[in-house]
């Protein structure tokens, strides 16, 4: 019953996504704006003079699309236009911020995983490398359990900043561990909806026709300035039933739970959570025969660091 | 609406008010241990307080590292002559003055002379205007002071600026001073941290809200929704959740890392100014902040300001004074009683400056709470927003007598203006634009709207003797301030600086500047070498300046005289919005 439900949300999730990605990338409705129609070289710089309309906004039900993402219209500025004809020497000695590169590692994720009947840790975390808008960046899941490494992911990608919130990412990823290893092609998109929405959707495409998806969603919920809650949906499609790594077609697991930390510095957080998993379809089976149980509680505790 | 946590100022573990409140002993450095210390060193600690005042034509001024303790934390600030703030300088007006600057640092440095008209090779940029100082050398500056009035210096490389390199300048007039005081005191404001400047710029690249601790709860929330219903306390979030924008992003850096300074002594230093009773004291206030924008009253006292960036205004008597990053206001208070608190809290109310105006030493008065922060409104993000917003009509108002208290949000009325964005301000480095950008001059700013207090505005000054440059405008330069918060990215036009184009002035044209602040943060814009003339919203001359805050969602105008030669920087004087890339080169030929 839970899955189901569980189910619903990743579903409800991944359909908003969507409608936002569309949002984002395919508004260019500026409302009650024509610059074509706009006369600038007679714009009125007087503004109390200036008679243009007015928009008629009722708070809180405004439409602020245009005031976010969307294409510039044909007429926009040319941001160069008062250049001149001057432009940066290439060897110049001034360089800032900008052109500086910064790395950061997140360890989302460093825990003890307790379930019924087993216990384990499991990391995640995020790397990267780079400016403002290209970076590489790493990212690496996996869990380790009595000394030795079960199951990881690990990928490396370029990040490709295409929007305000989005970046779009394309690399390798590595499957390792106690089943034979697999390598992907990787291309996603990692960002921020609105209403603060950390999402991460990555498809992949293997050797042998294998193709997979990849969902994370996560949010961050202030309880105070330092104590916060972060319910966090995940789940994993394949596209072909995978016999040695015991995984079937279609939705494979999904997991979802909630991590309450507490930020000793915004840099050290230790948590504790307790998430609801399931495994489905061919998945399911191969934990069946195994003997396993295909949907679990567990408790978590671990820390949250980044540098 | 929204209160700050009690905690902060009240209850405070003793590390941390020792934090906030600094050492009482300001930078004076105890026991500091021997590694701390550069190896070439005299062991000399850097001097804090009332700064040594140079005068006369000839300067010789040394940058160095020196030790410096100002919350229990020993650390190496980097300082011109041994002292924060630097010496004082007192120039001229006419005379030529020679300024040789020795660069003791391991690595690059420069000083800028901020707000002063000279040739371009003097202006102190490096990269820009010259080569820099390499360690070890000399560099000579000489010019001719043209102008008059309350200017500071301060490093133009990296981030000197942030960790001691500033120093006050003030410009006596040849023919006598027309503003006539008994005593005059430099109140200079500035925002130290024990952390590495750089490392606070990584921390916001990675997490830009890092020293934000006043954002809204899930506490708050349930508070809203108990006063107001749960769907007010939902519409009230619903635009800022749906934007990803932040209504507490007042300033990046908070109280949480910084340690407020007042002529480099800490607020539990108390930097005192002595009087007697009845006399006229003249304030030359400095923010010589790195990214701190100060709010400043003296409780129990007016303040007459009577200069505005080193310009005579037209005097103005006020309760506060909002002062952006690089500004400076001089003002007359006539103080009656035996001790006032000069209070500078900072933008986000995260903390706050103190000093004493007293008859003698030792004497304090009550020092205010900081007021609860304000959060941004919609104005803030969305400029003028139609004429709903309390149907003000400031075509009718006379400027000057204004009464701010009754104002919610003072100009929202007006007309509004469409803007022009760039082509680049669609992509990912703009995470919002203004289209109907408000216009007045009449809004103190966030924080200061209702606090029932006069509150200096733009609308109030107004230069002595009017704009220099009589001419009209030959031509309009419209350029956005962008920026994004969550990449911690700064910009124009969607522009870093290393992706953009100089701005090309023709010499001696006069040119009209449009700023149009697509971003919510407010954008204190400095540009070098020329003045800033600003306009009133009806196109009138308002106010000469070398700084123009610029509030978000709005729009200013400001019109340049292009007489000075060269290459000159134009920048956001936050300092981490400048090395970011809100940064241009402007080219006079």
């Amino acid at each position: 019953m839970l899955i189901r439900k569980l189910f619903c949300i990743a579903a409800v999730a991944v359909f908003g996504m969507s409608a936002v990605w569309a949002q984002e990338t395919t508004a260019p409705t500026m409302p009650e704006m024509d610059h074509s129609q706009m006369d600038h070289s007679k714009m009125d710089h007087g503004p109390t003079s200036a008679s243009t309309p007015q928009m008629d906004h009722d708070m809180g039900e405004m439409d602020h699309g245009s005031m976010q993402g969307g294409t510039a219209p044909p007429d926009a500025r040319d941001p160069h236009a008062y250049s001149g004809g001057y432009t940066l020497p290439p060897e110049r000695p001034l360089r800032m911020a900008d052109e500086h590169n910064f790395a950061s590692l997140l360890m989302d994720r460093l825990e003890r995983v307790r379930s019924r009947d087993n216990s384990y840790t499991e990391y995640d975390l995020q790397a990267w490398f780079g400016r403002t808008y290209d970076r590489a960046v790493l990212k690496a899941e996996g869990e380790v359990d009595d000394g030795k490494l079960q199951d990881a992911h690990t990928q490396l990608l370029w990040g490709h900043a295409i929007s305000a919130y989005w970046d779009t990412q394309l690399g390798v990823r590595h499957d390792s561990g106690q089943e034979p290893s697999r390598t992907w092609l990787a291309f996603g998109v990692q960002g921020l909806a609105p209403y603060w929405f950390e999402m991460d959707i990555t498809g992949y495409i293997g050797e042998s026709g294998r193709t997979a998806l990849g969902l994370e969603a996560e949010y961050e919920l202030l309880l105070t300035q330092k104590l916060i809650l972060q319910p966090r949906i995940e789940a994993n499609i394949y596209g072909k039933r995978d016999a040695e790594r015991e995984l079937g077609s279609g939705l494979s697991d999904l997991t979802a739970g909630v991590r309450l930390r507490y930020e000793i510095r915004r840099e050290i957080a230790p948590y504790i959570g307790i998430e609801r998993s399931g495994k489905f379809g061919g998945t399911a089976d191969f934990a069946r025969a195994e003997g396993k149980q295909t949907k679990e509680t567990r408790v978590v505790a671990g820390l949250r660091f980044w540098f | 609406m929204k209160r700050i946590p009690k905690p902060l100022y009240g209850q405070l573990n003793r590390p941390r008010r020792r934090f906030i409140q600094g050492l009482a002993a300001g930078g004076v450095l105890l026991g500091v241990s021997p590694w701390l210390r550069p190896a070439w060193a005299q062991v000399t600690d850097t001097a804090t307080g009332s700064a040594p005042v140079l005068s006369g034509t000839e300067f010789d001024l040394t940058i160095a590292e020196t030790p410096v303790n100002f919350t229990g934390s020993p650390r190496l600030a980097t300082t011109i002559n041994g002292s924060i703030p630097a010496p004082t300088l007192r120039w001229r007006e006419g005379d030529t003055v020679t300024l040789r600057v020795t660069n003791r640092l391991p690595v690059d440095s420069s000083i800028h002379w901020h707000g002063i008209l000279l040739p371009y090779q003097m202006d102190g940029v490096p990269g820009i205007s010259f080569k820099g100082i390499a360690p070890g050398e000399t560099f000579t500056y000489r010019f001719k002071v043209q102008q008059t009035g309350t200017y500071w210096y301060h490093s133009h490389s990296g981030m000197q600026e942030q960790t001691g390199m500033y120093g006050a300048i003030v410009i006596v007039p040849a023919r006598g001073e027309p503003i006539r005081a008994d005593r005059d005191y430099i109140v200079q404001l500035s925002d130290w941290t024990d952390e590495d400047p750089m490392r606070v710029f990584a921390k916001l690249k990675m997490q830009s809200d890092y020293y934000n601790f006043n954002q809204p709860t899930a506490v708050d929330f349930f508070r809203d929704a108990a006063s107001d219903g749960v769907s007010a306390a939902m519409a009230k979030r619903r635009m800022w959740q749906q934007m990803r924008m932040n209504p507490t992003d007042l300033a990046d850096i908070s109280g949480y890392t910084y340690t407020y300074l007042m002529n480099g002594i800490t607020p539990a230093g108390n930097w005192t100014g002595l009087f007697r009773p009845g006399e006229k004291i003249r304030l030359r206030f400095i923010n010589s902040g790195a990214m701190t924008f100060f709010d400043v009253r003296i409780p129990g006292l007016k303040m007459t300001v009577v200069q505005a960036d080193g310009q005579n205004v037209d005097p103005v008597t006020v309760d506060e004074i909002r002062l952006g990053v690089a500004e400076t206001y001089d003002v007359i208070v006539q103080p009656k009683d035996d001790a006032y608190t000069i209070f500078a809290q900072s933008m986000d109310r995260s903390g706050f400056a103190r000093g004493t105006l007293a008859v003698r030493a030792g004497m304090t008065a009550a020092v205010p709470a900081t007021d609860a922060p304000e959060p941004l409104t919609m104005g803030d993000m969305m400029g003028d927003m139609g004429g709903d917003m309390g149907g003000m009509d400031h075509s009718a108002h006379g400027g000057m007598a204004m009464d701010h208290s009754q104002h919610a949000m003072g100009g929202m009325a007006m007309g509004a203006v469409r803007v022009r964005h760039a082509k680049t301000e669609y992509g990912p480095s703009v995470d919002m634009r203004v289209d109907t950008p408000r216009t007045n001059l009449d809004d103190p700013g966030i924080g200061l709207r209702n606090n029932d207090r006069r509150v200096l505005t733009y609308a109030d000054l107004h230069t002595i003797g009017g704009a220099h440059d009589k001419r009209s405008a030959g031509r309009d330069i419209e350029l956005h301030l962008t920026g994004n918060m969550e990449r911690y990215s700064w910009s124009f036009d969607g522009l870093e600086f290393g992706r953009s184009t100089p701005v090309h002035f023709r010499h001696g044209e006069q040119l009209r500047v449009i700023l149009v602040n697509d971003t919510m943060m407010t954008h204190p814009m400095h540009m070098h070498g020329m003045w800033s003339e600003l306009e009133s919203p009806d196109g009138k001359f308002q106010v000469r300046k070398h700084v123009i805050n610029v509030q978000p969602a709005q729009r200013v105008s400001f019109l340049v005289s292009a007489d000075a030669l060269g290459r000159w920087a134009w920048h956001c004087h936050l300092l981490l919005h400048m090395d970011a890339g809100m940064f241009r080169e402007i080219v006079v030929t």
